[in-house]
């Protein structure tokens, strides 16, 4: 009992690590229709912010849940200044313009720290025990954190005036203009927003991966395919398509082993597009956010 | 493509001086530098390695060229960073020896890296020297394998754990030649010391979850888990593992830690405890070795964290090789063969090193340390020990014209039970 306890929570944790990742790429990408290849490297600053920071005396807590998104936030509304805004409507474009991103961000934070960075922060939270079992108390708190992220976004989308404005803007930008909007300044924060998402998913996660330059490349597949298979609905969608996934994944994983738990994940994601191509809201849950 | 006579005849004596050229190049230039080629990640993911490794080979060719070169000609040093892609070392290998044509390259970091430019230094006839540790099996006759194999390593470590454990062993290691090969080792050296193997799972290398495993692991209760994971991805899993507090009650012992300084990147008390064998570990207290890191951290233009074999055995590689050319008396490939193969020996900073002649790798010392506050304590250590799992199936003294691979389909495939 006490093991089947364990392992329904292991697998809410994969699921909830799906969703973190995703989030902030759903952002960018499904609202904003920006394909952002430097999406990992935004996790990775968040990571390198935390690392950082932690160094330099500061609290753990503080430097995950402040510092990281504030800073990849600031990062992102940047990158959108000087990068992306020139490219609005260009998929192509983009796609190269933010693949070229990631290698200077990979190449810059190597040049800065090194290939290999001493991650010497623990968990702050131990383990605890279930019956004969120790699960880790930290992935608790981030599934709790997934939860309480989905519900920030989601209230600010729906009820603030800049979700509004936000949502106003991506389904019709001239009618927001024409309207009296500044669709610019709202470009530029909703990709800060979606850039801050990222650097705390990177920032929390920081203690149980580690940070070294590189560590983008194993985030950025499985959050494209999340949000993809997700479809237009980015809440929603990113939450059943990591429900999905993660869920496969983690049964799998327990049932075989991890490399064919890695199969069967990328298996469901390609039926499940292929059944769906415009992703699991593509068809249900339509009209949600 | 039109052919006609003058251009058929302009391109046949083209080729055919294009074959002569090597061989009247060489013997007309003697006092010409030797041409030396690494081939080591700078960056991409394995620069973590190949740094301090080129760090290691350049410090060598520094030392010999000032002590006045080697058969009184400088080495000249080519560096290629194939960018931990294995393309790129296929290219740069064949840029190497036919473009540049090199007396020795040494380098590769992975298998993979191995597997993809040994054919192509065959063909071209290009002396290599391979310096990591790695599954063992290569039986090249132009090959030189330095690191240390697993019947050097995993064969002290198993039964140490054991001892000091218990016999029950949950395997984990990454999913590819090098995971999968050094696995069946473990289990071999599990069995053979009377042990049992619970399990043993695989791990594609961007793996940064491993819950699911863990909690296999902690219902399965082993008496230890021995790791064969590799990479940066892969270090999660000793953060998530201390995470849950397994470190203290199933301890760990590791085929590949420490040598990417992964214990001083990780906190103190997720690596305590942990065992690892090698050929070499930093703290190795001799005046060679002291002298060695001295030498090194102030030579090189970047920091290096920790030294471990794979640095130092990429500095001593280029020793043996030296040391087969000065007996060679030159450095044309089959003589100097001969000489490295007769056997040549060296004292490095791990100790002394000889060319174990039947498989062209090395009888050398091997060390088996504890992780102890983010240092490596040597509890034991077996002067010159033989590559024993690559001597069960390779003899180049009874047949030397091979370049085979023995273990590429694992063990059973050659032979070994």
């Amino acid at each position: 009992m006490d093991y089947v306890v364990v392992l329904v929570l292991q697998i809410i944790y994969g699921i909830a690590n799906l969703a973190l990742i995703g989030l902030g790429l759903a952002i960018i990408f499904g609202m904003m229709r920006v394909i952002n290849l430097a999406h990992g490297e935004f996790l990775m600053l968040g990571g390198y912010a935390v690392v950082v920071s932690t160094n330099l005396g500061v609290n753990i807590w503080i430097a995950m849940l402040v510092l990281a998104p504030l800073v990849v936030g600031i990062i992102g509304v940047v990158v959108e200044r000087v990068l992306i805004r020139f490219l609005y409507g260009r998929t192509v474009d983009t796609l190269l313009a933010t693949w070229g991103l990631s290698l200077f961000l990979v190449g810059i934070v190597t040049a800065i720290f090194g290939p290999q960075t001493s991650t010497t922060i623990s968990p702050p939270i131990g383990a605890i025990a279930v019956g004969d079992y120790a699960s880790s108390g930290y992935e608790l708190f981030l599934i709790l954190l997934t939860l309480a992220l989905f519900g920030a976004v989601f209230a600010v989308l729906r009820y603030s005036r800049l979700g509004l404005l936000a949502r106003g803007t991506m389904q019709r930008a001239d009618m927001a203009a024409a309207l009296g909007v500044s669709t610019s300044r709202i470009y530029m924060i909703t990709f800060g927003l979606g850039s801050a998402v990222a650097g705390l998913a990177g920032g929390v996660l920081a203690p149980i991966t580690g940070v070294v330059p590189t560590i983008g490349a194993t985030y950025i597949a499985k959050a494209f395919i999340t949000v993809i298979t997700g479809g237009t609905a980015i809440l929603a969608g990113t939450a059943t398509a990591a429900g999905l996934l993660g869920a496969m994944n983690g049964i799998v994983t327990f049932l075989t082993g991890p490399t064919v738990g890695e199969v069967a994940l990328l298996a469901a994601a390609i039926v499940l597009l292929r059944l769906m191509p415009s992703g699991i809201t593509g068809r249900f849950f339509r009209k949600s956010l | 493509m039109i052919l006609n006579r003058r251009a058929l005849l302009k391109a046949t004596s083209v080729s055919a001086l294009g074959l002569a050229a090597p061989a009247l190049i060489r013997s007309a230039r003697a006092d010409a530098p030797i041409k030396m080629a690494a081939l080591l990640d700078q960056s991409g993911g394995l620069d973590l390695l190949g740094t301090p490794m080129l760090e290691a080979t350049k410090l060598a060719v520094k030392e010999i060229n000032a002590g006045g070169g080697l058969l009184g000609r400088q080495i000249d040093l080519i560096t290629y960073d194939p960018q931990t892609t294995i393309q790129f070392y296929t290219q740069f290998a064949t840029q190497a020896a036919a473009g540049e044509h090199v007396d020795v390259v040494q380098g590769g970091i992975t298998s993979a890296s191995r597997e993809a430019i040994r054919p192509v230094l065959d063909r071209f006839q290009t002396l290599y020297f391979y310096n990591t540790f790695y599954e063992g099996g290569v039986c090249d006759s132009n090959t030189f394998c330095t690191g240390s194999t697993p019947a050097q390593t995993v064969e002290k470590l198993v039964p140490y754990a054991m001892k000091k454990w218990g016999k029950k062993v949950y395997v984990v290691a990454a999913d590819y030649n090098y995971g999968q090969i050094t696995s069946e080792w473990v289990k071999k050296y599990v069995r053979d010391n009377g042990g049992t193997t619970v399990a043993v799972e695989f791990f594609p290398l961007d793996v940064t979850n491993f819950g699911p495993t863990i909690k296999k692991i902690e219902a399965a209760k082993p008496d230890f888990v021995m790791s064969a994971l590799v990479g940066a991805a892969h270090i999660s899993f000793y953060r998530q593992y201390a995470a849950v507090a397994l470190n203290k009650s199933i301890p760990i012992a590791s085929t590949v830690f420490t040598v990417g300084g992964e214990h001083t990147l990780v906190a103190p008390e997720e690596s305590e405890g942990m065992l690892v064998s090698f050929a070499y570990f930093e703290e190795i207290e001799t005046p060679a070795n002291k002298k060695f890191i001295a030498d090194l951290r102030a030579n090189a233009s970047k920091k290096i964290n920790y030294v471990s074999e794979v640095t130092a055995r990429s500095y001593e590689g280029v020793y043996l090789w030296a040391e087969g050319v000065r007996k060679a008396g030159t450095t044309e490939r089959t003589a100097v063969i001969k000489a490295l193969r007769s056997p040549v020996g060296v004292d490095g900073p791990s100790g002394k090193l000889t060319i174990e002649p039947k498989t062209n790798h090395l009888l050398q010392n091997i060390y088996l340390a504890e992780v102890k506050n983010q240092k490596l304590n040597i509890v034991q250590s077996f002067p010159a020990q033989p590559p024993t799992d690559t001597l069960l199936v390779c003899d180049l003294n009874a047949k030397p014209d091979q370049a085979t691979f023995y273990f590429e389909n694992g063990l059973e495939a050659a032979g070994i039970k």
